[in-house]
Formats: C-alpha cells, structure tokens, sequence
C-alpha cells in the first residue's frame, strides 16, 4: 500500500491511534531484543574471564574486559585434539568459498544467459531438469558423493568440497541468472544478431555489462550458503581439512574439561563474521536484484 | 513477455542481406556457431544428470540392498525399510518430524505474518527493524543453535541468569527435559526463519492493490477486518510459497539440532536428517541410511507435488 495521499494509521481517534503505536512498537522493539540478545551475548562472553564466567551465568556485562579468549581461539585453542587454533580451519573455509562462488557464479550467468536468449528446442525442459536438484535433501547425496570423491582423489580435501557446492548449487544460480535475463529485452539481442554478433560476443557486450544486479546476488547466495554449509563439510572432510562449521562443532563438543566459553565465543563470532558483514554491507543489494529479477518470473 | 517475430526483423532491415548471406553449406566454425547454447548447457545437463538423478537412483538401488560398511550391490529386497520402520530411533525421528515440523511451520509463518502487519504501519526506523529481524540468515545453524544451547542451558543461560538475581525457585530446562527439548529446536528454527518469512510477506503486503483497501475503508471496516478479508486472501500465493519453503526448511533440519541438542537429551530430538547421518557415517549402516533418506524425499514429495500441479493450475488460469 504505497499510496502517499492516504494513510490508514491516521484512522480512529485520537486515544485508539496512540494505543496502537504504543502495540506496534513494543512488539517490534521486543522481537528487536530477542534478536540482538545472542549476538550481544555471545561478544561480551568473548570478552570476559573464565573466572568471570564461573561466577554467575553466561548473560552478564564483564567485570573487566579480556582479550586473551581472541588471541587463544586464533592460534591455540583446541578443535578435537590438534590445538593450532581455529585459523588453519578458517583459512580452509576461504580456500573453499571463494573458488566455489566464482566458478558457481560463472556458471550461473551463462546458463542463465543460454536459456532465455537463445531459447532452444526443449530449453524449459533442461531448465525444470535442472531446477528439481535444490529441492533434494543432501542425505540422498552422501554416499554416492563420498564414492565418487574417493574415485577421482578429492575425498577430504578442499576441492573435493568445492565440486560438490558448485554442482549442488547449479539449480539456484541458474534460477536466479535465468529470472534475471527473462528482463533484459530480447530485442537488444536480436538487434545484435542482425549485425553478426556471435554467442560469446553478445555475452560479453551486452549480458555481462547490464549483469552486475544479478550476479552481486549470486556471489552473496552462494557465498553465504557454502560458508555456513555443514552436512557435506563434515561428512567428506576431516582433521586439518575441515571447514568452520564443521571445527566449530568439534570445538564445542561435550566434554570432559572446564569448556571455555570465552573461547567457544571468539569462535562463533570468527565463524558468523564473514557473513555478517556481507549482510550488513551488501545486504540491500542482494534485495534489490532479487526483485530486478522476480519482476517477470 | 513482448516477443519479436524474427522474420519481421529479416523482412524490415535485412532484406538486402539476406540474399548476400545466402550460402550453399555453413562452415564447421557456424555450425558450432548455432549449437553453442546446446553446447553450453551441456556440462550443467550432464551434470544434474549424473550427481542428482544418478545419486538418488543409486540411494534407491542402495536401499534395496543390505549394505553394512561397504555398499553391496547385492538385491535385498525390502529389508532395509523393515529394519528402518522397526527402528525406535527412526519412530522417534519422523514423529519429531511432524511435531517439529507442525509447530515451526505454523508459528514461523503467524509471527512473520504478524510482523509484517505490524511493520506496515508506517513505523520510523522500519529499515533498522528489517535489517536486525533479517540477520539469522546470514549466520549458519550451526552457530545459531550453539548459542541458543548456552542461553537454554540450565547451568549457563537464562534459568542460570534469573536464579543469581535472587528468583531461586526459577526453572527453565526445557532443553534436558527429553519430553520439551523438541521445543526447543522449533525456537531456535522460529528465531532463525521468522524474519525472513517478514520480508517475503511484507513485500507481498506492498504489492497489494490499494483501491481495493481504500474502498473497504470507505466503507468503514475496521483494520483488522481489511488485513483479514482482503490483504491476506490477496497475498495467497506468497502464503502457499512460504509453507512449502518452511515445509522443505523442516525436513532437512540438522545442523541446528546438531548444534543445540546433538539430537539428545539421549535420542529425544533425533530428527529424519540426523538419523540418515548417524546411520549411514557414524555407524556404516548403508542399507537402512539410504532407506532413511529415500522416506526424507517421500516426505518431500507428498508436500512438493500438490504444490507443483497448483503452480500449473495457477499458471494455467492466469493464461486464460
């Protein structure tokens, strides 16, 4: 209801309208709170000592503000046994995401690009075909993947995940390029044709320049999916391989010892940042080209 | 879609070329040319072909076998499913399922709904409450459910909080409690969806004819009556999206359980994705992992094909 000239909030009287602001407002403002409160929690927990901690429960402001809990998760804390922090995973983490989105991405604004500019016999077929992967669950997946990983030398190695992401995640990337183009005029296409223009040319002059909406939301999607991703990343990967998700459970498995959850909290947080900050500075792009491309979905 | 007859195209500017153009046999080089589309697709067919339809067929043959440790390709019959259905673990999970799944999905989509109503009312700072209730998506279940298991925890979150500050009768331990843990999973999954299913209804609200609105006002229906009669039966189609979304959300829940319960107390919050994963990793049980997981896409099924036949029957009538 975007209509500027009338306003129905405006209705009722005078009390009936206060009364309603007063609801609206600290209904939100309480979801706002139980939103925040883990993020809040989880960064002052981070900062206190273990002494600290022990005294009362983990929801507390610290009595002094300690940094070692940072230095510790970095460099030495313990994921199930092999104590050289949480970087070598986090390092691992990158050196799958990145490859993995690229590639995706890649594939993505091509097929997205084929499928409604060149619109071939049986094309929606391929599409549909295509399509039906994101909807099953990656349990079916584990072990024909775990076979095939073995087969050609990728079980627990980095590649190895990146393959699996960027073949599990055709459906999406290829949804998302494909709703994009369906907007772009194919008479700009056609135009192109007429003048000798070939695939690749089309792509490169015309596609990719009007595609940065697009593909800011793959790359975001993508991203954010792969990194946070753990059922495949614990499955094929293990020891010094393995990614965040899958360290940061081993890290915070039952134990036996004080848990340090001053530690276990600088990890969350080095786990979440990545794409936290993503979210909160290209957040809005990624809304924006979502609904570029929904216009004719 | 605006569609431009090629034809036309030749007939208005190439006239002249077409004739010049015209030549006995195309080049390999053009061939290819005209191909290139199918040639692209290639990889991306060969590739939903083989790692997802092959994969599940090869799930289902599994299924069919009595694997143990090592697949064996040896035709079994339906042995692995009477072991599944005869397993208290499995009876536990797809009952957790429905629970789970029943509760997250409704009380997820009447909070995003809600929230979406209440955002509609012109608030100020709406981009400031959009962006905090949003951000659980982007963080991982994994690191959802590890704090929300230290908030919940007894000894650690909120029962902990309330006892030191002098409430000692106070008790919230729902999440060592083997008969309420589950309700804790489906807090945890309300906490991490609820938000986006705000955005996915708010973006629904907006787009919903303001005429007709303004004519009920007129008419003098109270708030609440519009939302009801009006908004809501209009954004039905984006309802019917998020249940499925929520549906599919709910039946490949495991990391969340993984990391706020590991399934436990004992096996009270083992769900259909987490018994797949113990099963056919922890314990090398092919047979039934697969068996386990072929009933997960049953499931799905039974919720994604009514869903797909009312796309093509919407489809269908929005053509005509």
């Amino acid at each position: 209801m975007s209509d500027a000239g009338f306003d129905h909030t405006k209705l009722g009287t005078l009390q009936q309208r206060i009364f309603s602001r007063t609801v609206v407002y600290t209904v939100l403002i309480g979801f706002t709170i139980l939103y925040v409160l883990p993020l809040i929690v989880v960064t002052l927990t981070s900062f206190r000592s273990l002494e600290d901690i022990y005294t009362g429960s983990l929801i507390a402001f610290p009595r002094s503000f300690d940094f070692s809990a940072w230095g510790k998760v970095w460099s030495t804390g313990c994921v199930g046994g092999n104590c050289q922090g949480i970087s070598p995973y986090f390092i691992n983490s990158v050196e799958l995401v990145v490859p993995a989105t690229l590639i995706s991405t890649a594939i993505g604004a091509i097929n997205g690009y084929a499928l409604t500019k060149w619109r071939f016999k049986g094309s929606e077929f391929v599409f549909a075909f295509i399509l039906f992967g994101v909807f099953i669950p990656g349990q079916l997946m584990l072990l024909p993947w775990a076979w095939v990983l073995g087969k050609i030398g990728l079980s627990n190695s980095t590649w190895g995940l990146v393959m699996v992401h960027v073949i599990g995640g055709l459906g999406f990337v290829t949804l998302f390029c494909r709703n994009y183009y369906m907007s772009i005029p194919d008479e700009l296409i056609k135009a192109a044709r007429i003048d000798g223009a070939g695939f690749w040319t089309i792509f490169r002059r015309i596609v990719l320049p009007l595609s940065p909406p697009i593909l800011v939301v793959v790359v975001i999607w993508q991203f954010t999916h792969i990194w946070n991703e753990f059922l495949f990343a614990t499955t094929f990967t293990s020891g010094y391989n393995k990614p965040i998700t899958a360290a940061l459970i081993a890290m915070t498995a039952p134990q036996t010892d004080i848990r340090e959850y001053n530690v276990e909290s600088a990890a969350v947080i080095i786990a979440a940042l990545p794409t936290l900050l993503i979210y909160f500075f290209a957040g809005r792009y990624f809304m924006r080209g979502l609904t570029a491309g929904s216009v004719k979905g | 879609m605006a569609t431009i007859d090629l034809g036309q195209i030749k007939r208005t500017y190439g006239a002249g070329r077409e004739t010049s153009y015209a030549r006995p046999k195309p080049s390999f080089g053009d061939r290819i040319q005209s191909w290139m589309p199918q040639i692209v697709m290639t990889p991306s067919i060969l590739a939903a072909m083989f790692f997802t339809y092959g994969f599940v067929l090869w799930t289902l043959y599994v299924s069919f076998t009595n694997s143990q440790m090592m697949p064996s390709y040896e035709f079994a019959g339906l042995i692995s499913y009477q072991k599944l259905w005869a397993n208290t673990r499995w009876q536990i999970a797809y009952t957790n399922f429905f629970l789970f799944g029943s509760f997250y999905v409704v009380i997820t989509t009447i909070i995003g709904l809600a929230l979406a109503i209440f955002m509609d009312q012109r608030i100020r700072a709406e981009a400031f409450f959009r962006s905090i209730l949003l951000y659980p998506m982007a963080i991982s279940f994994v690191v959802t459910g590890l704090v929300w298991r230290w908030l919940l925890n007894p000894d650690t979150g909120v029962e902990k909080m309330v006892q030191d500050l002098g409430w000692l009768g106070f008790q919230f331990d729902w999440i060592v409690d083997r008969d309420m843990a589950i309700y804790t999973v489906v807090f945890a999954g309300v906490w991490q969806a609820s938000g986006f299913v705000m955005v996915l209804f708010l973006a629904g609200i907006r787009s919903v004819d303001s005429n007709l609105v303004k004519a009920a006002q007129i008419d003098g229906a109270p708030m609440w009556m519009i939302y009801w009669r009006i908004i809501i039966p209009a954004i039905q189609p984006i309802l019917i999206a998020v249940l499925i979304i929520l549906v599919q959300n709910a039946l490949k829940t495991f990391e969340l359980v993984q990391a706020l319960t590991s399934g436990g107390p004992g096996i009270a919050t083992t769900v259909p994705a987490i018994f797949v994963f113990d099963v056919m990793y922890a314990r090398g049980q092919f047979g039934q992992g697969a068996a386990g997981a072929i009933m997960m896409l049953v499931m799905l099924l039974v919720f994604l094909i009514p869903y797909l036949v009312y796309l093509r029957m919407r489809r269908r009538r929005e053509a005509e």
